[in-house]
C-alpha cells in the first residue's frame, strides 16, 4: 500500500486518537446536550436523587461556591448551559471516596439554571438543576 | 504558568480507623478560560489546570476532569473512609503540560 499524504495525515490522526490523545483540548464546544448524553452513556435521567447546594443569588459569577452529593455515585457532572464552555467539572470516585460529594467553587457568565448530574454503578443517571441568579456575570467564564 | 505555583491541603493528621475525613485541597492558578479576549481583540489562549486527582496508597479517592469554569485558584474538597494509616497524594495537570503535586500523611490510631 502506497504511503500517500492522505493515508499518512489519517494514520496520523488515528496513531492521536489511539494514544488517548487528551479530549480535553477539543471539548471545550460541546453542548450542555452532548456533554450530558455522554455522561449518562444512554441511560434514561431521572429527576432527583442528588443534592445541589447553592446560593440562589451569586453576587460575583467569577467565584459561585457550588456542592454536589449524591451517596453510592460512580461519578458526579457540573453543566453550567448558559456559559460559553457548558460542562464545569466531572468528578469520577474511586474505592477510597464515601459519601460521594464534591464542593468548589465556580465561574458563571450569567443568569442560568446550573445542573448537578449522578451517575450510579448500575448505569442509572440522575439530575437536579438550580436556578441561580448572577449579579456580575463571570464573563469569559 | 508553572512558575510560583502553591497547592495547599488540609486534612486531619490523626482520625480513628474506618472514620470518615474532609479533604480540601486548594491551588494557584489563573485558570485561564480561552474565553477571555486582549484589548487589540485577539483571544487570550486557554491555559488551566485540566484534571486533579486524589489517591491513598494507590486508590483513588476521585479523579476530576477540569474545564474552564471551574475558578482561578480552583478548590476541591470531597470525603474519604480512613482504614489503615498512609499517604494521600494529591496531582494536578496543567494545560501547559507540567504536574503539581503534593501529599499528606495521616495517621490511624
Amino acid at each position: 500500500m502506497a504511503i500517500t499524504r492522505r493515508r499518512m495525515l489519517v494514520s496520523g490522526s488515528a496513531t492521536l486518537l489511539a494514544l488517548g490523545f487528551p479530549g480535553h483540548l477539543w471539548a471545550d464546544d460541546i453542548t450542555a446536550a452532548q456533554a450530558i448524553a455522554a455522561f449518562a452513556n444512554g441511560a434514561e435521567i431521572t429527576p432527583g436523587g442528588v443534592i445541589l447546594t447553592m446560593e440562589p443569588v451569586a453576587e460575583d459569577g467569577f467565584r459561585v461556591p457550588i456542592r454536589v452529593a449524591a451517596e453510592g455515585a460512580e461519578a458526579l457532572l457540573i453543566v453550567a448551559p448558559e456559559n460559553p464552555v457548558k460542562p464545569i467539572a466531572l468528578a469520577r470516585f474511586g474505592p477510597r471516596a464515601v459519601e460521594q460529594q464534591l464542593a468548589t467553587r465556580i465561574r458563571l457568565a450569567r443568569t442560568q439554571e446550573v445542573l448537578a448530574l449522578a451517575r450510579m454503578p448500575d448505569g442509572t443517571v440522575r439530575q437536579v438543576a438550580q436556578a441561580v441568579d448572577v449579579v456580575v456575570g463571570g464573563c469569559g467564564a | 504558568m508553572a512558575a510560583g505555583v502553591k497547592s495547599r491541603v488540609k486534612l486531619p493528621q490523626v482520625a480513628a480507623a474506618g472514620e470518615v475525613i474532609t479533604i480540601k485541597t486548594l491551588i494557584t492558578h489563573r485558570m485561564e478560560s480561552g474565553q477571555r479576549r486582549h484589548e487589540a481583540g485577539a483571544v487570550i489562549p486557554r491555559s488551566i489546570i485540566h484534571r486533579f486527582v486524589c489517591a491513598f496508597e494507590g486508590e483513588t479517592v476521585v479523579d476530576i476532569e477540569v474545564h474552564p469554569g471551574v475558578s482561578t485558584n480552583p478548590f476541591f474538597e470531597f470525603r474519604a473512609r480512613v482504614i489503615e494509616s498512609g499517604v494521600f497524594r494529591f496531582t494536578w495537570y496543567d494545560d501547559d503540560g507540567a504536574v503539581y503535586t503534593d501529599s499528606k500523611a495521616i495517621t490511624v490510631t
